[in-house]
């Protein structure tokens, strides 16, 4: 008998092994749901299939006679609106801010212990505060997510930059490179796929702001639709929701993981025999 | 031999707090020649090497490039190859040579354009061909073997026709086989080119072979209550003009074994 060390699955087994967990969360709950029901037919806390596809019919699918919109959709995008902006603001500070505090010791001196201060602040509890000073639009929304990833990813890509072998930046030097020349050909495009990671690790810390925005103070937006239904206990939409901002999340992840290695093969390329 | 001096170390000190590493360096590197430095860990090898780049500037004393005092920075007049990392991940075998051509042609935009930037590939080309890389231009440096990564770092260096060449252990991590390879390979270019080699390294047999000049580094005192507090210095320069081949003095022969 081999060990258990040695013993690896194959493709297929890989693909039921991957699946399996997923699956029997799902038979799990058919299960709790129809026990349930079986003694309360008007059990709101895990509705049936049935009454969940009625849900999604509705949100999904059937423009809200009030607005005239489809809500899922609706909601999907003013949330994404959100997330996009505050990533492209909070990546564009991370990657100029990462790349200065990695290389200057200067900027590192001056910039460090703010950026390593500001980083420890719970997001959450600045909340109120960027209501009072931004209001309740879309701008407090988009600050809460900026300022709740930025710091951690500036910290993680300047570490990254830092940690560059310094034999690279002394042979650049030697080759004539001037310090805008390093930063420009050899810390940037070593420092973007590590971008990459670190925002891919950022995405659901900025779902958890985005959703807590939107669940305080907002008339659209999908966290403001699961808290609203929550109020009438409405688990049939609360729960397709939840499903579809985790699909959105996966999506965007793998979305990150192609970009990185279409657009940098050397850092995934084979490595010699 | 009267060739001129290139670099030329006169009572230099390297200390830090009141720890010296480096004491009373006083020697000049002829233009042209091949300096081996050899010695145990520890005995400022390195820091004599950093002193050369730029990377650290004497606490006492001048280093001399060419009769000018050296910049405490590294610059294009002083090339390099480590022992590891000495090559950009991120660039093609190709593009890591034209880099040092854009460094110079393109400040701003570090990149070259339409015919400049033909002339520096077919320039960077050539001298790939020389240290045997032809059929390496477009491949990425991790898939490269040991070997050829030094290969592709001392082309990246030569591109720029530095004054001197610095090796920190090149071959160190390479196998016996592909050693010997790179020794054929320096001699050849250090001939053809005309180069002024300093090379750092833990195989006194290859200090011998390479060098025309050994020089070893080591405390000339030592005190046993704060070791510290002496200093390495070049204690033996062995001239090797007639390059005897596996010529190892017996004062060195202790040192060998030491680090082998």
């Amino acid at each position: 008998m081999r060990r258990l060390l040695n013993a690896s699955p194959q493709a297929g087994g890989r693909l039921f092994l991957g699946l399996a967990p997923i699956l029997a969360m799902v038979f799990i709950y058919l299960l709790a749901s129809s026990a349930r029901h079986a003694e309360n037919p008007t059990d709101r806390l895990l509705p049936p299939v049935g009454q969940i596809a009625a849900a999604v019919q509705t949100m999904a699918f059937e423009a809200d006679p009030r607005t005239g919109e489809i809500p899922l959709v609706a909601d999907t995008v003013a949330s994404l609106k959100r997330l996009a902006v505050a990533i492209v603001i909070a990546t564009a500070t991370t990657l100029l801010l990462g790349l200065m505090l990695g290389l200057l010791p200067y900027v590192r001196a001056g910039l460090g212990p703010f950026v390593a201060t500001v980083s420890v602040i719970p997001p959450i509890a600045m909340l109120p505060i960027l209501f009072i000073v931004f209001g309740l639009g879309e701008t407090a929304k988009i600050v809460l997510i900026v300022v709740g990833i930025t710091p951690i990813m500036v910290r993680d890509l300047a570490l990254h930059v830092g940690a560059l072998p310094q034999e690279q930046l002394v042979k650049a030097q030697t080759l004539g490179a001037s310090t805008w020349l390093v930063t420009l050909r050899v810390a940037l495009p070593q420092a973007l796929p590590r971008l990459i990671d670190t925002l891919r690790l950022s995405l659901c810390p900025a779902w958890v702001y985005l959703i807590s925005a939107e669940a305080i103070a907002s008339d659209v937006g999908l966290g403001y639709r699961i808290f609203l239904v929550r109020r009438y206990l409405a688990m049939d939409v609360i729960i397709p929701y939840v499903v579809w901002i985790s699909l959105l999340a996966v999506a965007m992840d793998l979305a990150l993981v192609a970009l990185s290695r279409a657009a940098f093969p050397w850092a995934h390329a084979p490595k010699a025999a | 031999m009267a060739a001129p001096t290139a670099l030329s170390f006169q009572d230099v000190w390297v200390e830090y707090g009141d720890k010296i590493v480096l004491e009373k360096v006083t020697l000049d590197v002829a233009e042209g020649s091949f300096v081996s430095i050899v010695g145990p860990s520890g005995a400022g090898k390195s820091t004599f090497l950093r002193l050369t780049l730029g990377q650290e500037a004497p606490s006492r004393g001048r280093v001399l490039l060419d009769g000018e005092r050296l910049r405490a920075e590294p610059g294009p007049d002083r090339g390099v190859v480590f022992q590891r990392y000495s090559v950009f991940p991120h660039m093609s075998a190709l593009d890591n040579v034209v880099f040092g051509l854009e460094c110079a042609r393109a400040p701003i935009l570090g990149r070259l354009f339409g015919a400049a930037r033909r002339a520096a590939r077919d320039e960077a080309a050539a001298m790939l061909a020389q240290v045997g890389l032809t059929d390496a231009l477009d491949v990425y440096p991790r898939e490269l073997s040991g070997g050829m990564q030094q290969r592709l770092a001392i082309a990246q260096a030569l591109i720029k026709r530095p004054r001197i060449l610095l090796l920190d252990e090149p071959f160190g991590a390479l196998d016996p086989g592909v050693r010997l390879d790179m020794h054929a390979l320096i001699t050849e270019l250090w001939r053809d080119h005309g180069l002024t080699i300093l090379m750092v390294t833990h195989d006194i047999k290859e200090a011998f072979k390479l060098g025309t000049r050994v020089l070893a580094f080591d405390k000339r005192r030592r005190d046993p209550q704060a070791p510290h507090r002496y200093g390495s210095t070049a204690v033996y320069d062995f001239p090797l003009d007639d390059k005897a081949p596996g010529a190892v003095p017996a004062e060195l022969a202790p040192l060998a074994v030491v680090e082998e």
